[in-house]
Parts: C-alpha cells; structure tokens; sequence
C-alpha cells in the first residue's frame, strides 16, 4: 500500500526516490511518532518525501487520493473498521497463499469477527490507548500486510478534532510551481540561466596562487584574477498591446525580474509577431523604431533570445507578406522569425496563455512548429523549464 | 531525544513531527518558509528544549564548505618559518577547527544549525554531501579523520534564493514553515508579550491581517514584524480605541514603521485605506 502511495507520488511526477521512500520507512520502523494517527504520518511522509515548496500541494492531492477513506470521520468511534473495504484490500493486495491462509483461518466473515473480537479485548485492556493491529506479532491480521499502512484502530479520543483532513485543506495551493508567480519566485527561475566565468580586469587578489606561487619562488609573489561574473546575454522580445493587455502584470513581473538578474539584457517591444522593425519605447514606436536588422547585426550570436507573448493571431500575420494588422510588411513574420532564430542559436518563446489550449490555437501551432517545439508557457515551471533550454 | 517545543517558541504539529523524524534518523533537516517565521529560532529551541549545545554557522555568499570543516593557515606558518618559531615544527599549530568540527568532537549531541545555505555558492551544499551523510571529514594536512562522537542534530535553514542540489535535499527531511494562522499567532503573542491587553491584542490582529491582504504590497509584514510592532505599542501604552480609529486624517495605524517596510508600501495602504474608509463612510 505504501509501495502504491509511492507510485502515485511518482505518476503525479513528483521528484520522490527510493532513498526518500527508504528513510519514510525507517523513520516509521524507528516509531519517530509514537502514537501513530493518519496526521502523524501525512506529517511525516511530507517532510520525508517532499523537498520543495511547490510540491506541498501536489503531494496533498496524491496524499488525498491515495489514502481515501482512511481516516476517521469525526465522531465515530474509531474502532469500527469498514469491512467493505477491509476486504477490498484484502483482495486487491493479498497473494493466493496469502488468500488462502484466511480461508483456513475460517474465511473472511471469521476473520472479521476475530477482529471485533480482538478489538473489543484490546478496548478493554487499554482503556483509551491506540494500538496498532498486527504490530504486536500475535494479531492474525499482521501476516496478512495490515501492519502500519495505516489501518488505525483505537486511539486517544479529542485527538482529531478536525472534521477537514489536514492533507484536504490543501494550504499550500499557491505555493505550487503551475500557479502563481511573483517577481522573487520568477528571479528565482531566472537563476537557472546562469553562467558564471572569470572575464575581464584582474581586480581580485587570486589567494591560494598567490600562496603557491609564494611558496614555489620563495619570495612573495601576488597573483590577480578578474571578479566573477554572470555573463550570459539576453535579448527579450515582448509582444504588447492588443490581446496581451490581459497579461500586462506578468510580463511586467517577468520584465522586473530579469532587469535585476540579467547583467546584459537589451529588450524590445514587438506586436504580435516580429517584422522589420522593433521599438523600445512604446510611446514613440512609430518615429523611434529600431531595425531588425540592427538588432540582428548589433548582437552576437552568443545572446540569448526570449519572446514573450500569447502568440494569439490571424495566421496570415505570421505566414503571408502583407499580413500585419497594422501596416504593409513585405516580408512575411515567419521570415523575420527564422532570421532571428538563425542567428541565434539559443532562442525560446514563453507564452501566457495555458499550455492546453496551445494546440487549438493555429497561429501558437505555427510559432511552437517555427521555434521548433520551444515554446513554454509563462509559469515558474516553464520557465524553469525555459532556462534549461537556453542553457543547452 | 524528543522536540516538543518549548515556553518561548510555538511549534505546530507538523514541525514537531519532522524535528523529530530528523532527531531519531540522524538526519539534517532543511527548514523553509516566509522570512520573520522563525526558521533561525528554531534551532535555538531546539538546542533548549533538549539542553543540546548549539554550534550556529552563517553562511555568506563568500563561504565555503572548507571552512565548516577546517583552514589551514599557510601564510602565518609561512611567517612563523622565517622567524624560526618552535611551532611551525608542528602543523596542527596551523590548522583551525571550522564549525563542523567543534560539532563533531562535541562530547554531548549538539545541535548545529547552518543557517541561510542559500546565500553560499551553487555548489556548497554538493560539497558538505559526504560530510553530512558519513558525518566525517579527513584532514590532508594531518592525515587524521575526524569522525562525529555523536551525530549532531543539524538544522539548515534557508530563504530560497538558491535550489538546493537534489542529491543534497534527497538526504534530508523538510519542512515548509507557513504563515501561522490568527489562532496560532495568538498563542505566539502570549508566549512572547503575557501580559498584554486582550483588546489591544484583537484590533492590532485585525490590522496586521488586514495589511497582509492587500493586494500588490510588496513586503508582506512577517510574525516577527508583528511582535516587534506590539512591543512598540505596548511600550507607547497604546490604547486599542487609537487602533479602531476610523478618523480619515489618521489612516495609517501607529508606529507602522514596524510592520511596512518600503514607501511604495505606505503609499499603497494609505491609498486603499482611504478608499475603504470612504465607502465604510458612505454606507453610514
């Protein structure tokens, strides 16, 4: 059942390995929480399993998935266990040997009746204590894997208070990497674009050379490096106005973090799609326009190119000469486009718009097909997934 | 060995459960979450609650994993041999415990907390893999291998300006400390201020929630924020009714200096106070 858990936790791809897995069972085997409930042990698999922030709210979502129907609804007293499901599980996890030891232990029903009766004696013995059927070695049940999958019979009465399971609050939905975005958690992102290199004036005293150096010569002999810096180069490309007025806070986000964590960004205003001539100041875009050709030329190929927007258009504006909504190009948008992506080599397009509705939008078809499947959407996991791309 | 939390600190159910889970494994755990949540405190309480030593190393952007194990001085031993010093004979003279070490020789387990892993380079947690895991080093200089006597218990914090490499998190626990709820918040309040005013306590909750709703503040204020701004409340011997004030010309509540940390900030709040206020006005 934990193997299953595991699994689920694996399908919903959350990073979990076996490691994590082993050590969940360890700390259950070395009773890290002595009075095991299904809160003690959500608890617990969470901090073994999970290692990010941002997969607290997938993993209660696999959590409420997978463990369905386990915990006690409030008031109930705790020791009635749904034999329905009991057997279910029975059926669905027992091998036949297995199976077949509960048939010459009398079947099922028997086997149910032995269990209220053992449960009626460990009421009676342990007045309000928790137990774990199975565990103790003399229980019928533990041969059959009932152990501490979390089958919770008994327990001190109070202790669970709260009719919502605590997995099922999900308080951590806006922490998860496909929602929400800030400009600290797109820095964040950002950071994966990263290339550090020693380039430049020899400012810094270079230590441990010195040392050697010293050493070697027998004289104290100094040695310079130059400061460590960033040096990757970015170029930003961002649609605006028309249908990416409704995006307008994210790209600014997007804009904000990237001016503080890029060193060397340049950016340039585009609408919908790139034709002979981008701009940098939307105000003055008709007199104060800038080549692409310029830009094309004024860059080197070891920039890296992101443009950002929703890719949203008449096909024509990419495909056909003529086909701008606001004046005559003579050279269609696709044209533009692979000139761009021929100069550079590392080039993605980050897209507000949901990933899921790419596909019936024919003009986004278009632009993933020319940037050949490059195209994320303008979340922290694409661009996350973003920045891997550009640092091939 | 069992963390229940302690008078000073308020811990939830959740934190327990993974302090524990890390005492027992003779795991570090890595503890995230808003600033002012009291990732740092923890430890401290921690090493309290267990009357543990605590051995505490901040890292900087300029740290490295060296140095929480040990340095070697070349340069003063360099000197020393032109001086003709007895010690330079003696390399050991030379060499300076780091963090990890006075950790390690500690004769009862001690907790040991790295506390803002994320502001050293990428590849500092990459380097302290072995020496967390195994819990040992070897020392070149001396040819010696320094072996923990009692595993501690190492608390990492950290504030997410970096990822963790995930061979690093793999062999830890964490946990996500989130912003404590109206409810537990009291309960921090009373560990920390005992005897404040119960009303002063609800209308300074009711603003401190209300600001960190605003949408678009840009610093939300944090629980140590808030404790900070009772405190300053509390020694102006601030009456609640200021709090409830709904006077236009005083919109800001006293002493935000303590809870609003930018101008854009103040400029924001008075805004929508304002705004409020005027239609709480008019529905009068």
């Amino acid at each position: 059942m934990f193997i299953n858990f595991f699994f689920d936790l694996k399908q919903a791809s959350l990073p979990v390995s076996l490691k994590e897995y082993l050590m969940l069972m360890e700390a259950m085997n070395k009773r890290v929480v002595d009075s095991f409930n299904v809160n003690d042990f959500y608890y617990l698999s969470r901090s073994a399993l999970v290692k990010d922030e941002r997969y607290l709210d997938k993993f209660d979502r696999v959590f409420g998935h997978s463990f369905k129907g386990l915990e006690n609804p409030e008031g109930e007293t705790t020791k009635e266990i749904p034999e329905e499901w009991l057997k279910l599980m029975g059926q669905k996890y027992l091998t036949d040997e297995e199976k077949k030891m509960i048939e010459s232990l009398g079947g099922w029903d028997k086997l149910m009746e032995t269990l209220k009766q053992r449960l009626e004696e460990q009421k009676k013995r342990h007045q309000g204590g928790s137990k774990w059927i199975g565990t103790g070695g003399t229980s019928p049940f533990g041969a059959y894997g009932y152990n501490p999958e979390g089958i919770r019979i008994g327990q001190k009465e109070g202790k669970n208070k709260k009719a919502v399971k605590v997995w099922d609050k999900r308080e951590f939905s806006n922490l998860d990497g496909d929602v929400e975005l800030g400009t600290r958690n797109i820095k964040i992102a950002l950071r994966r674009l990263r290339k550090f290199a020693r380039e430049g004036a020899e400012t810094e005293l270079d230590l441990d050379n010195t040392i050697k150096s010293t050493a070697h010569k027998g004289y104290i002999d100094v040695k310079m490096m130059p400061e460590r810096r960033n040096k990757i180069k970015v170029l930003l490309f961002f649609d605006v106005g028309g249908s990416m007025d409704a995006h307008v806070k994210i790209c600014e986000e997007l804009f904000s973090a990237a001016r503080t964590e890029f060193k060397h960004m340049e950016y340039f205003y585009y609408h919908n799609c790139l034709y002979d001539a981008v701009w940098k100041d939307n105000k003055r875009r008709y007199n104060d326009n800038i080549k692409t050709w310029d830009v094309l030329h004024t860059y080197p190929s070891d920039y890296k190119v992101i443009f950002v927007g929703d890719a949203e258009m008449s096909p024509y504006e990419i495909t056909y000469p003529g086909g701008s909504v606001e004046f005559w190009n003579e050279e269609s948008g696709e044209t533009w486009l692979t000139r761009m992506l021929n100069v550079y080599e590392n080039a993605i397009w980050l897209n507000p718009i949901p990933e899921r509705y790419w596909d019936r939008i024919a003009s986004t078809s278009i632009i993933k097909q020319i940037f050949s499947d490059r195209m994320f959407p303008l979340t922290i996991e694409g661009i996350d997934q973003a920045m891997r791309e550009l640092n091939k | 060995m069992k963390f229940e939390g302690t008078s000073s600190y308020i811990a939830t159910e959740d934190l327990k459960v993974a302090v524990n889970a890390a005492i027992t494994l003779e795991r570090p755990i890595i503890v995230k979450g808003e600033p002012g949540t009291g990732k740092t405190m923890l430890a401290h309480e921690v090493a309290k609650s267990l009357d543990a030593e605590i051995i505490t190393w901040h890292i900087k952007s300029t740290t490295k994993a060296q140095q929480g194990l040990y340095e070697y001085d070349a340069v003063t031993r360099l000197r020393d041999s032109q001086l003709g010093d007895e010690k330079v004979k003696d390399i050991k003279n030379y060499i300076s415990k780091g963090k990890l070490w006075n950790a390690f020789e500690s004769d009862k387990r001690p907790v040991l907390l790295i506390d803002e892993i994320d502001k050293a380079d990428i590849e500092f947690p990459n380097d302290l893999l072995l020496e967390l895991d195994k819990m040992e080093f070897f020392v070149y200089e001396t040819g010696e291998t320094i072996k923990a006597q009692n595993r501690p218990i190492v608390i990492i914090t950290s504030n997410n300006e970096k990822e963790l490499p995930d061979a690093f998190l793999r062999r830890c626990f964490f946990h996500y400390i989130k912003f404590p709820d109206p409810n537990t918040m009291e309960e921090i309040v009373e560990v920390h201020y005992p005897d404040i005013k119960k009303d002063l306590i609800q209308e300074a909750f009711k603003i401190f929630y209300d600001i960190r709703e605003v949408p678009g503040i840009k610093k939300k204020p944090s629980t140590s924020e808030l404790i900070d701004w009772l405190k300053l409340l509390m020694t102006d011997d601030v009456d609640a009714k200021i709090l409830r004030e709904k006077d236009p010309k005083k919109l800001i509540p006293p002493l935000h200096g303590a809870l609003l940390k930018n101008e854009q900030d103040v400029h924001l709040f008075e805004r929508l106070a304002f705004i409020s206020r005027r239609e709480n006005e008019n529905v009068e």
